[in-house]
């Protein structure tokens, strides 16, 4: 089972990759799936998470086929 | 009452006006019922937090940006009676003087295309996954991390 993991703009660059698969037993909550893929422990208060497109929180639970994208504030328009 | 859209998300530069007048033709044609337009276009600024860029570039998430464009505009509509809704948004690279965003929003009367279009740029800026890097002229790049206030 396994999770894609997607990382964009300042935060693309200070990972050094745009992408992540994480393999899973069994449904995560996203800030454990954040320290599976970053390797990181201290979630930043200004990450903006979405799974599957759709805003969402570190509370969260994601699972098999999920796309998990983590992203500074968006500065568009 | 069906509403038309458009979301466009571009690389290439684009003429605003040029491009919603075309929009309105091709999208509005035999159509008489709307009596409004009201549209915003934003546009690169030289400056920004005090120094000057001479360049910026535009990233996106694709799947994401269309999905949340898309609520937007739904929202917009279940709020306001809109006839037509056009978004354009510029991604890649961006220079001084270039339009970034176009948002336009027709209706029978004002209010709605008033209200719509402050409604529709509010939540693009606050929602959609676009991300602006700067390159000042002084030869460093930067992340902007922050929309400014209004």
């Amino acid at each position: 089972m396994s999770i894609k993991v997607l990382y964009f703009a300042s935060l693309r660059e200070e990972i050094g990759r745009a992408t992540d698969l994480i393999e899973v037993d069994d449904a995560i909550q996203i800030s454990q799936l954040w320290t599976k893929a970053t390797g990181r422990n201290h979630v930043p208060n200004e990450l903006l998470v979405a799974v599957n497109q759709e805003y969402s929180d570190v509370e969260s639970k994601v699972k098999d086929g999920d796309e998990v994208a983590f992203f500074p504030p968006v500065t568009g328009g | 009452m069906d509403s038309l859209r458009s979301i466009n998300v571009t690389e290439s530069p684009f003429d605003p006006w040029e491009y919603q007048q075309s929009y309105q033709t091709k999208s509005m044609s035999g159509k008489t019922n709307y009596g409004a337009m009201a549209s915003f276009i934003g546009t690169m600024r030289d400056f920004n937090e005090g120094d000057s860029v001479s360049s910026m570039v535009l990233e996106h998430y694709p799947a994401m940006t269309t999905k949340q464009l898309n609520q937007i505009v739904d929202e917009a509509c279940d709020k306001w009676p809109i006839q037509n809704t056009l978004i354009v948004h510029r991604v890649g690279e961006i220079l001084p003087a270039e339009p970034i965003v176009l948002v336009a929003v027709w209706s029978a009367h004002r209010a709605a295309s008033f209200d719509a279009c402050r409604f529709l740029m509010e939540a693009l800026k606050h929602r959609a996954p676009f991300w602006k890097k700067e390159n000042l002229v002084e030869g460093s790049a930067r992340w902007v991390e922050k929309n400014t206030a209004g």
